[in-house]
């Protein structure tokens, strides 16, 4: 008799498998890797600080704060003189924070909700999501730039505003997949046995819904840090001396008409990166784990 | 449906009345009253004004007054940092020419993006369909903050060709990189959907059995697959709609346009609260109506969905 044991193949090793076979998602991971590298470990590169104001460029930015090795700023200075390096780092971390936090508060409340609003049912599920209904038809971003500026600017305030909107989606997505599972035989079974209500959502429905929730929670990331861009873009944002892509691509889209075009460039090309990644990264994980393609 | 459209409209009517109420408190719960200033009035000069505009009343009269302005005259109270116009006078300036752009930039981004998503999905994998997708994918990352500055860098300071802001009367020069720099993202997803939607629908059997019937290939796509294929566009239609209008405040800044977003950020940045609650509240409205409008072109057109 064969005593070999056949190895089992995880659905998590398969998945792993399927993704590094993805090209674009393999690229995209290791371009948001060198980023986040990038903006923790260059300032110990910088020479200026973020806030540090380079007297001799201040005020002809245009002719001396071009980017430039032998000045220290390698990606030139803004209009004050500011080293862009050091301040693109930072609205870099601002801007990477804002958007991993946005979706980590999304994956919580939307998974928790979802999850309690599809297996509970009944009447409790309908009031749930004519909550979700009215809340989505809701323009959010003007209700958060209200919330901004009637409690003050802060980045406090901009993450609740931005979770205030973020689950919605989710807890939608969570509560689609919650209903399917729920009529398995496997949940059937559980409750057969005596299994709690509580102990089944936790062991056996929310580990089935962590492919899905990762995939949306991957492509939640740039939403988040565009819908902060988008804020900070105008104004209302992050404040001095903090700084974010939105900030600072708003500074470079204000500055061009006086060829200063790295001002522009330099937030660019990181924004345009690493919301390139993400998508990757969220397709790649998509064709990893959504079980519709097997 | 009739039941349907009476259902959908008792989600629509709390659904306004709770963004009303919610602004209407945040308003209120905002530090300082709108005529609290560096030079103080003297008290009693200050409880003659609050008495006139009605701020020394209880919080749920001021409310239902507000309401009541709104709902059957359409008014939406003074400004209080520009003391000579009213809410409804400000928003008046600024929204035909938002709605201008917003049109134009929401059609071009329906057609264009339609027909793109078409074509690529009628000619897949070839040189037009990767031309499609690649559009698509690069332009997610050019959202209308991105676009607006790249666009006057190449167009107006690097080609000279179109000037670089201001309204003109709508003149069509002064229009063009509004209408691109909104629409393009909208462009991308209206294209993506509607390729992958097509490609759905020529892969099903009925367009086989009009292929085997020998049709021609314009009869089978113009005549058999393009309705169906144009269904999931419309439920985000509505959404490309709110992300228009919200952009249109980007717009307004960057090219000077003098829509409804410069009164929308100007207020926010004066704490003008009774602009921005009006805004907040007529764009809130429209998309409402919008999402409603979605929802009934949605069920009217797919027989298949019954609610």
């Amino acid at each position: 008799m064969n005593t070999t044991e056949v190895k089992g193949r995880s659905l998590w090793s398969d998945a792993r498998r399927r993704f590094f076979q993805n090209k674009a998602a393999v690229a995209g991971l290791i371009a948001l890797t060198l980023i986040v590298l990038i903006s923790f470990i260059g300032p110990f590169f910088a020479v200026w600080s973020n806030e540090e104001i380079d007297w001799d460029v201040m005020g002809s930015a245009a002719t001396l704060g071009m980017p430039s090795f032998a000045s220290g700023h390698y990606f030139g200075t803004d209009d004050l003189g500011r080293d862009l390096y050091s301040r693109v780092l930072q609205g870099t971390r601002v801007s990477l924070m804002v958007g991993v936090i946005g979706a980590g508060i999304s994956v919580l409340v939307g998974t928790v909700y979802g999850t309690v609003a599809g297996y509970v049912g009944g009447r409790t599920d309908q009031v749930m999501m004519r909550i979700v209904d009215i809340l989505m038809s809701i323009p959010f971003m003007f209700v958060i730039i209200l919330l901004l500026v009637v409690f003050g600017r802060s980045i406090g305030m901009l993450f609740l505003g931005i979770g205030l909107l973020s689950w919605l989606d989710m807890s939608r997505i969570v509560r689609g997949q919650t209903l399917t599972l729920k009529n398995k035989e496997f949940v059937e079974a559980a409750r057969a046995t005596g299994v709690s209500t509580p102990t089944i959502i936790r062991r056996h429905i929310v580990p089935n819904l962590l492919g899905i929730v990762a995939i949306y929670a991957t492509l939640l990331v740039p939403a988040m840090i565009l819908t902060e861009s988008f804020i900070s873009f105008l104004g209302l944002g992050v404040q001095e001396p903090l700084t974010s892509w939105g900030a600072l691509i708003s500074e470079g889209a204000g500055t061009i008409r006086y060829d200063t075009e790295w001002q522009l460039i330099a937030p660019l090309i990181f924004f345009v990166i690493t919301l390139f990644s993400f998508f990757f990264i969220g397709d790649g994980l998509r064709d990893a784990l959504d079980p519709k393609d097997r | 449906m009739l039941n349907y459209t009476f259902r959908r409209m008792l989600v629509a009517i709390p659904t306004l009345l709770i963004l009303i109420i919610v602004s209407f408190l945040l308003m209120h719960a905002a530090p300082g009253g709108p005529f609290t200033s560096e030079r103080p009035l003297p008290a009693q000069v200050l409880a003659n004004i609050n008495a006139k505009y009605g701020l020394d009343d209880p919080l749920y009269v001021q409310l239902w007054e507000y309401l009541q302005g709104i709902i059957f005259h359409f008014d939406f109270g003074p400004s209080f940092q520009r003391k000579d116009q009213t809410v409804n006078q400000i928003m008046a300036q600024g929204f035909p020419i938002t709605f201008i752009y917003g049109g134009l930039s929401f059609i071009v981004a329906t057609l264009v993006g339609g027909t793109l998503g078409i074509v690529a999905a009628v000619r897949q994998n070839t040189i037009i369909d990767y031309f499609a997708v690649g559009v698509s994918i690069g332009a997610q990352v050019l959202p209308n903050f991105v676009m607006a500055p790249l666009l006057v860098w190449l167009f107006t300071l690097t080609l000279g060709w179109l000037p670089g802001g201001g309204w003109n009367g709508g003149h069509w020069p002064n229009l063009i990189m509004p209408v691109i720099a909104l629409s393009t993202s909208y462009m991308a997803s209206i294209a993506r959907i509607t390729r992958s939607s097509m490609l759905e629908v020529l892969n099903s059997n009925y367009i086989r059995t009009a292929r085997a019937k020998g049709l021609p290939e314009r009869t089978v796509i113009l005549r058999h697959a393009l309705k169906p294929s144009l269904v999931p566009l419309i439920s985000y239609l509505s959404v490309a709609f709110v992300g228009m209008i919200t952009g249109s405040v980007v717009i307004d800044i960057y090219f000077s346009t003098g829509g409804m977003g410069v009164a929308f950020v100007n207020s926010a940045l004066n704490r003008d609260y009774s602009v921005m609650m009006g805004i907040t509240i007529l764009i809130g409205a429209l998309t409402i109506l919008f999402a409603l409008l979605a929802d009934l072109l949605y069920a009217w057109v797919d027989p298949k969905i019954r609610y």
